[in-house]
């Protein structure tokens, strides 16, 4: 039996997988970015010299 | 957010080892099958990443029992952990098996069993989040969420098992073998080794990730808290 050409489906697929972790990676570097950024503004809301 | 552990920065670089090998293993070292080519290669990835998967959705129910038997806020966050880490990689898993089916089926979907199940699974979890979303009590939303994953958990042996009590065009490449499955291939000794390397290398990566979206978790309710103590 002839072996198909499916190459483009191949690269198709690593390309979804690799492109959907870098893409979870970047979504949690940016929440803990900015999750830092709003604990920093709060502690100094929250800090006794602004009471 | 605490200081990275050393282990944690460990597993970030086996992580990294893993994957490359795992992709290494498929590109390179497993040989082409015979019929359909080089789109079977996906097949790796789509085996680790449903692993993955659906071993997450189970540890996210068992945390929910334990959220609601403990009440203990850091199991919260592992099943939050574990859902969301769990719905990234089994997407990849829906998407790749659709690449696949293309030149093997020659559709890019069908209402199988084993398809639909995925497809509601994946749902199942998009829709976790939406209900978590919806309530602001942290409290009740964990219990909430507890309950939901609890019950979301149960997809996951159905997803499993499905093409193994059903009649259903979904090879099973593990276990025995289904006279309707279209697209099934014999293992040979070098491609199973490539699956147990991608098996290997997204356990490693899963947990590496649920590492760091607990500790994600940890600073959100940090964030939760300190906003509630400076808004009173």
């Amino acid at each position: 039996m002839e072996t198909i050409n499916t190459d483009n489906y191949m690269i198709a697929g690593f390309i979804v997988s690799f492109v959907t972790i870098g893409i979870y990676l970047l979504s949690m570097y940016v929440r803990a970015r900015n999750l830092k950024r709003d604990l920093e503004t709060y502690e100094a809301l929250d800090s006794p010299d602004k009471k | 957010m605490q200081q990275k552990p050393i282990l944690l920065t460990i597993l970030d670089v086996l992580s990294i080892i893993g994957l490359g090998a795992a992709t290494y293993f498929a590109l390179v070292f497993a040989p082409t099958e015979a019929v359909m080519g080089n789109v079977q290669r996906v097949f790796y990835f789509h085996v680790g990443t449903a692993w993955v998967g659906l071993i997450g959705f189970v540890l996210a129910a068992l945390a929910g029992i334990v959220y609601l038997i403990t009440k203990d806020a850091k199991w919260d966050r592992f099943e939050v952990a574990a859902v969301e880490v769990s719905a990234m990689f089994f997407f990849i898993t829906i998407v790749l098996g659709s690449i696949w089916a293309r030149p093997a089926w020659n559709t890019w979907w069908t209402w199988d069993p084993r398809l639909t199940t995925a497809a509601v699974t994946e749902l199942v979890y998009i829709a976790y989040f939406m209900l978590r979303a919806g309530i602001e009590d942290p409290e009740k939303r964990a219990r909430f969420g507890a309950v939901y994953a609890l019950l979301g958990g149960l997809s996951a042996p159905i997803t499993f098992m499905v093409i193994r009590l059903f009649r259903t065009i979904h090879p099973v490449v593990v276990g025995n073998g289904n006279p309707e499955a279209q697209g099934g291939f014999d293992m040979t000794g070098s491609m199973l080794t490539a699956m147990f390397v991608a098996l290997g290398a997204f356990t490693v990566f899963f947990i590496n990730l649920m590492w760091h979206r607990i500790r994600l978790g940890a600073l959100e309710e940090k964030v939760e808290q300190i906003k509630l103590k400076v808004s009173m």
